[in-house]
């Protein structure tokens, strides 16, 4: 029961950062149709830019957290105007390997400046203690980072059912030509959700910095980790990445607990299984 | 005209390299391996047109398999490339049953998990593979017999460049066969080819396993040579650098991959000789601008600079 509790708070954690982290990149490949290899060095920025803030300068936890994702949304924005922009009308291949090489930049970048050391964010004390559910004990941590989860999924969902932005955002995901027609303006719509989803990239990076460590190799690491989550999920459907990263949180989580040895081939082949049967991911947006 | 010429050309170059760097020859020999594996990518990628993102797969399966032959069975090289080559083959063949079902990025997805699957099982199986330390003590007997592996790599940089003078013949002599042209129809257009006849599914299946046979020669090749496989046979980054020399040189072309090879191996050599630690920036402006700047790669460079002189005689 314990081994049970423990797969499924650690799981939903896991796949709570998972889900912040690559949502963007969901939104991102099924509005502008990008394969966005470098979307992880947005992860990486922030976590970056926190632990410069946090560890350098001395700043406290949530003034540190907040800087570093505004400073990697202000960072993301013009990258969008000055590169993505034209990396939208290429092929496949050309944006695998345009956005690869900016991934390159981003570590050189990241190297260059802070070394290819870890780069840790100290954490509130507060969120080191156990907090004590009465049948038994949990860290703060992973309480936090679930309760930080379920906030972001629930302010997408209000963000794109219930605000104007979130129509005019679905309308140009469904078909780009006839928004633009009805004179809604996708280019600023598609900035504003490249620089969304770097945010969410950045404070899944941050929240996230004890489950996957932060250092100059990052985005390599973990880039075909957070593009399964999306290949899983289906591409621009939000709620597809939500049940993808939390599904495959808990099944790498489970299989480290069960099967330490073989998590990863595990986990590798129950995707390859899960990709050959629906290789569209599991919710298809209707065309 | 330049498809006669320039694997000559090439050729020259290679002999030319040699007596020019002669304290090279292991970088070299690398070059010669990278090329090979480059080729294998073209095949499946500029000809048969499947995005792919985990050719190491094959090229580690081969490594591995004649690394291990060598060792346990035989320590005859050319009997390697062939065990690596039909290791290699039936790794793509049974991969790319399931993997080519799949289109765009979920194709891209599984050639990566298939390349990772096989970095995790060879970092695993420690008692086989040397695991993390990888798979030592390979010892070859002499080439055909008559010519011993040698310190400096004399034997190995003839013994690559043939087997990559070889696979390119083979290769220029497959594209120009049917089975050549109906990959490039299926590149085109697989709904046409469909309509009159071919089967599409089953001639990406050959092509992948073919890519994947020769892509083990490559890793047969740097077993043999340098007596170490290593993890990083399996890594992303290597099939990620595979397909950064193939769009530098030019895809759908022989020649361009291994001038890609070629000037990307160069680059990251000088860069990295020059700072070890920043290199990275300008192995990613590299790849930045070929994409932007030469996105048919370097084989497109003498007809872009011949409009451009067009143009200019013509204003």
């Amino acid at each position: 029961m314990t081994l049970f509790l423990n797969i499924l708070v650690d799981g939903v954690a896991y796949g709570m950062i998972l889900f912040m982290i690559s949502v963007g990149l969901s939104v991102t490949m099924g509005l502008m149709r990008v394969v966005n290899l470098a979307h992880g060095g947005f992860a990486l920025l922030g976590g970056t830019f926190a632990h410069w803030f946090a560890a350098e300068l001395g700043l406290p936890f949530w003034p540190a957290l907040v800087l570093a994702v505004a400073l990697t949304v202000a960072l993301s924005l013009p990258l969008e105007r000055v590169i993505y922009r034209r990396i939208y009308g290429f092929t496949d291949l050309q944006q695998v390997l345009a956005t690869i090489g900016l991934t390159f930049l981003m570590i050189a970048s990241v190297n260059l400046w802070q070394g290819s050391s870890l780069l840790p964010v100290p954490l509130l004390e507060g969120l080191k203690a156990s907090v004590d559910l009465g049948f038994r004990t949990l860290p703060a941590h992973r309480l936090m980072v679930i309760a930080a989860g379920l906030a972001v999924v629930l302010g997408l969902w209000w963000l794109l059912e219930r605000t104007r932005f979130g129509i005019r955002l679905r309308a140009a995901v469904d078909n780009r030509g006839t928004a633009s027609a009805h004179g809604i303006n996708t280019d600023r719509i598609f900035m504003a959700a490249f620089g969304l989803g770097a945010g969410l990239a950045a404070l899944g990076g941050v929240l996230g910095a004890e489950i996957l460590p932060i250092d100059a190799y990052y985005p390599l690491r973990y880039m075909v980790l957070f593009l399964i989550v999306v290949a899983v999920g289906g591409m621009g459907s939000i709620a597809g990445s939500f049940l993808a990263a939390i599904g495959l949180g808990l099944l790498e989580t489970a299989a480290r607990y069960l099967a330490p040895d073989f998590a990863t081939i595990l986990f590798f082949a129950l995707v390859m299984a899960l990709l050959a049967l629906r290789p569209n991911g599991l919710i298809v947006r209707a065309q | 005209m330049m498809n006669r010429i320039a694997p000559f050309a090439l050729l020259a170059l290679a002999v030319a390299l040699y007596f020019a760097l002669p304290y090279n020859l292991a970088f070299l020999t690398r070059i010669l391996i990278m090329a090979v594996l480059v080729l294998s990518l073209d095949l499946v990628l500029g000809f048969a047109g499947i995005a792919t993102l985990g050719q190491a797969a094959f090229y580690g399966a081969g490594a591995y398999a004649a690394g291990l032959f060598a060792i346990h069975a035989w320590a005859d090289p050319i009997a390697g490339l062939v065990v690596a080559g039909v290791a290699g083959a039936v790794l793509a063949f049974i991969s790319g049953l399931i993997v080519l079902r799949a289109h765009g990025l979920t194709l891209i997805m599984l050639t990566i998990a298939v390349a990772a699957i096989c970095h995790e099982i060879a970092n695993k199986a420690r008692d086989v593979t040397g695991g993390a330390d990888g798979l030592r003590g390979i010892r070859m007997e002499p080439v055909l017999g008559l010519f011993e592996f040698d310190f400096v790599g004399q034997t190995g940089f003839w013994y690559a460049l043939a087997v990559l003078a070889a696979v390119f013949t083979f290769l220029t002599l497959l594209t120009r066969a049917p089975f050549g042209l109906s990959l490039r129809g299926i590149h085109e257009s697989p709904e046409r080819m469909a309509a009159i006849g071919t089967s599409v599914y089953w001639r990406r299946v050959a092509a992948y396993t073919l890519g994947g046979a020769i892509a083990g020669v490559a890793g047969a090749l740097s077993a043999q040579v340098t007596q170490l496989v290593s993890l990083e046979s399996f890594s992303f980054t290597l099939s990620a650098e595979a397909l950064i020399m193939l769009i530098l040189g030019g895809t759908g072309r022989l020649y361009g991959a291994v001038l890609g090879t070629l000037v990307f191996m160069f680059v990251h050599h000088w860069a990295a000789a020059n700072d070890p630690f920043n290199w990275l920036f300008v192995i990613g402006a590299l790849v930045l601008a070929v994409v932007f700047f030469l996105p048919r790669g370097l084989v497109a460079v003498p007809t872009a600079l011949k409009r451009l002189g067009g143009q200019n005689a013509g204003s």
